[in-house]
């Protein structure tokens, strides 16, 4: 138990300083913002109670306009994120259900499982997040194709981390 | 009442949800309004000790680059000065001491933050209150305008950039003196928008535009872009002129805030006029 509080405020703090010191600095044509700290919400255990997850979604979106200059944007994208959370896992649900200690990831489930489970709620964060920043409906089309390009961005940055992480658990 | 906390027990998670989005959007809402003072903002001590901290790193990156620039902007100054002396030396009458008749001063900042991405830009800057640093002054580099104080903490300070929804400036064609405000249309951090000026008047591209002396916040004559593009839209009495700024927002490294000695003795006057 303890164990897993430190692996979630160390992943908490690398997530956010690599977001906010790099990743907030890239721009690739002024199209694609990736947004990878979204992680720490989609690799939280699938048990853990929903108030618990949007209490932590809200923390980590706040932590991020701090860094940002944007109060309340990235947390009002991160907790909508995690409102659709547990109604998309039980969607998803494999047939026999999940365990109870379950993670997602691709160790324990299929990478055709993690890519949907994980590219609808990155979907759903850069959707909020995209339009509450422009705030209005008048450029449609471009931010929907900022929010397209940046989902993918995010996607493939995910699964880049993933792969990291279970090699330096195989290592270990 | 029994029935109405078992309602708020069973949908819990939806109520949580709903009482966290408000709490977001007030946050939203609140930043939204000018020159609030914010403790959400990257001028709080420790976002701005971070920003400072790699900034230290990263200074050491661009150190020949902010070299040429600093050397470019002391030959400019240089030859300014060597101009002033000939005007000065070819003039017979008596000199008199002209201190008094200053205007603006300056204040360096180093820029330890800066976005371009999103549709409302910030800078961050290490130079706050404790320096002399106020909201509403503006921001300019070596090469033009670059933004106007937000807010204002002990040692940083936040900086509306021009490429923010928020941001609208005076400026004025250099060759003509006709006026208009400039914005950003929110896509590319080169382009700006120039709107508001008559189309009765002649431009061309690659016509100079600069800051006017009708705010209180820019020194006349300050670069702002040149004229990429204009056209007039159907019915409109302006133009649009599409600006290319002469500022690089990509690689900003040291600015400098202005300081107007004799700004309250102007609001208070205009003020009066208002009043009336």
């Amino acid at each position: 138990m303890i164990n897993q509080v430190v692996i979630l405020s160390l992943r908490f703090i690398l997530l956010v300083l690599l977001q906010v010191l790099i990743l907030n600095n890239i721009e690739l044509s002024g199209y694609i913002n990736p947004y990878l700290y979204i992680l720490f919400i989609l690799l939280l255990p699938v048990q853990m109670s929903g108030l618990m997850v949007l209490s932590l979604a809200f923390v980590l979106g706040l932590v991020i306009d701090v860094f940002s200059n944007t109060p309340g944007m990235h947390a009002a994208a991160s907790v909508i994120t995690a409102f659709v959370r547990p109604t998309w896992l039980k969607m998803i649900a494999p047939r026999d259900g999940y365990e109870s200690d379950a993670v997602p990831g691709i160790q324990n489930f299929t990478l055709t499982w993690f890519l949907l489970y994980a590219s609808i709620l990155i979907l759903v964060h850069h959707l909020a997040l995209f339009y509450i920043e422009v705030f209005r409906f008048s450029n449609f089309f471009q931010t929907l194709f900022r929010v397209f390009s940046s989902s993918i961005a995010t996607l493939l940055l995910v699964i880049l981390s993933l792969l990291f992480l279970n090699k330096a658990k195989e290592k270990r | 009442m029994r029935n109405i906390f078992i309602f708020l027990w069973r949908h819990n998670f939806v109520l949580y949800f709903l009482v966290l989005e408000v709490v977001c959007f007030i946050f939203l809402i609140n930043h939204n309004q000018y020159q609030k003072a914010s403790v959400i903002s990257s001028s709080n001590k420790v976002s701005g000790r971070i920003y400072e901290s790699v900034n230290y790193v990263k200074d050491y990156i661009s150190l020949k680059q902010s070299n040429e620039q600093l050397v470019k902007e002391n030959v400019a100054l240089m030859n300014l000065l060597r101009k002033r002396e000939l005007v000065l030396l070819d003039q017979d009458s008596l000199i008199k001491d002209t201190l008094h008749k200053q205007q603006y001063s300056f204040i360096y900042a180093k820029v330890i933050n800066n976005s371009i991405t999103k549709q409302n830009n910030f800078l961050t800057l290490n130079k706050g209150s404790l320096h002399g640093v106020k909201p509403e002054m503006g921001v300019v580099s070596s090469n033009g305008v670059v933004g106007i104080v937000k807010d204002v903490s002990q040692n940083y300070s936040t900086v509306i950039s021009l490429l923010n929804e928020k941001s609208k400036v005076s400026v004025k064609i250099k060759s003509s003196n006709h006026f208009g405000t400039m914005a950003w249309p929110g896509s590319d951090s080169r382009i700006g928008l120039v709107t508001l000026i008559p189309k009765h008047v002649k431009i061309k591209e690659g016509d100079t535009l600069t800051t006017t002396s009708y705010s209180t916040i820019f020194p006349e004559g300050i670069l702002a872009g040149t004229v990429v593009s204009y056209d007039v839209k159907p019915g409109d009495n302006f133009y649009s002129i599409s600006i290319r700024y002469s500022t690089s927002f990509s690689n900003l490294d040291f600015v400098y805030l202005v300081k107007d000695l004799k700004k309250e003795e102007r609001i208070e006057l205009e003020n009066n006029l208002i009043q009336q």
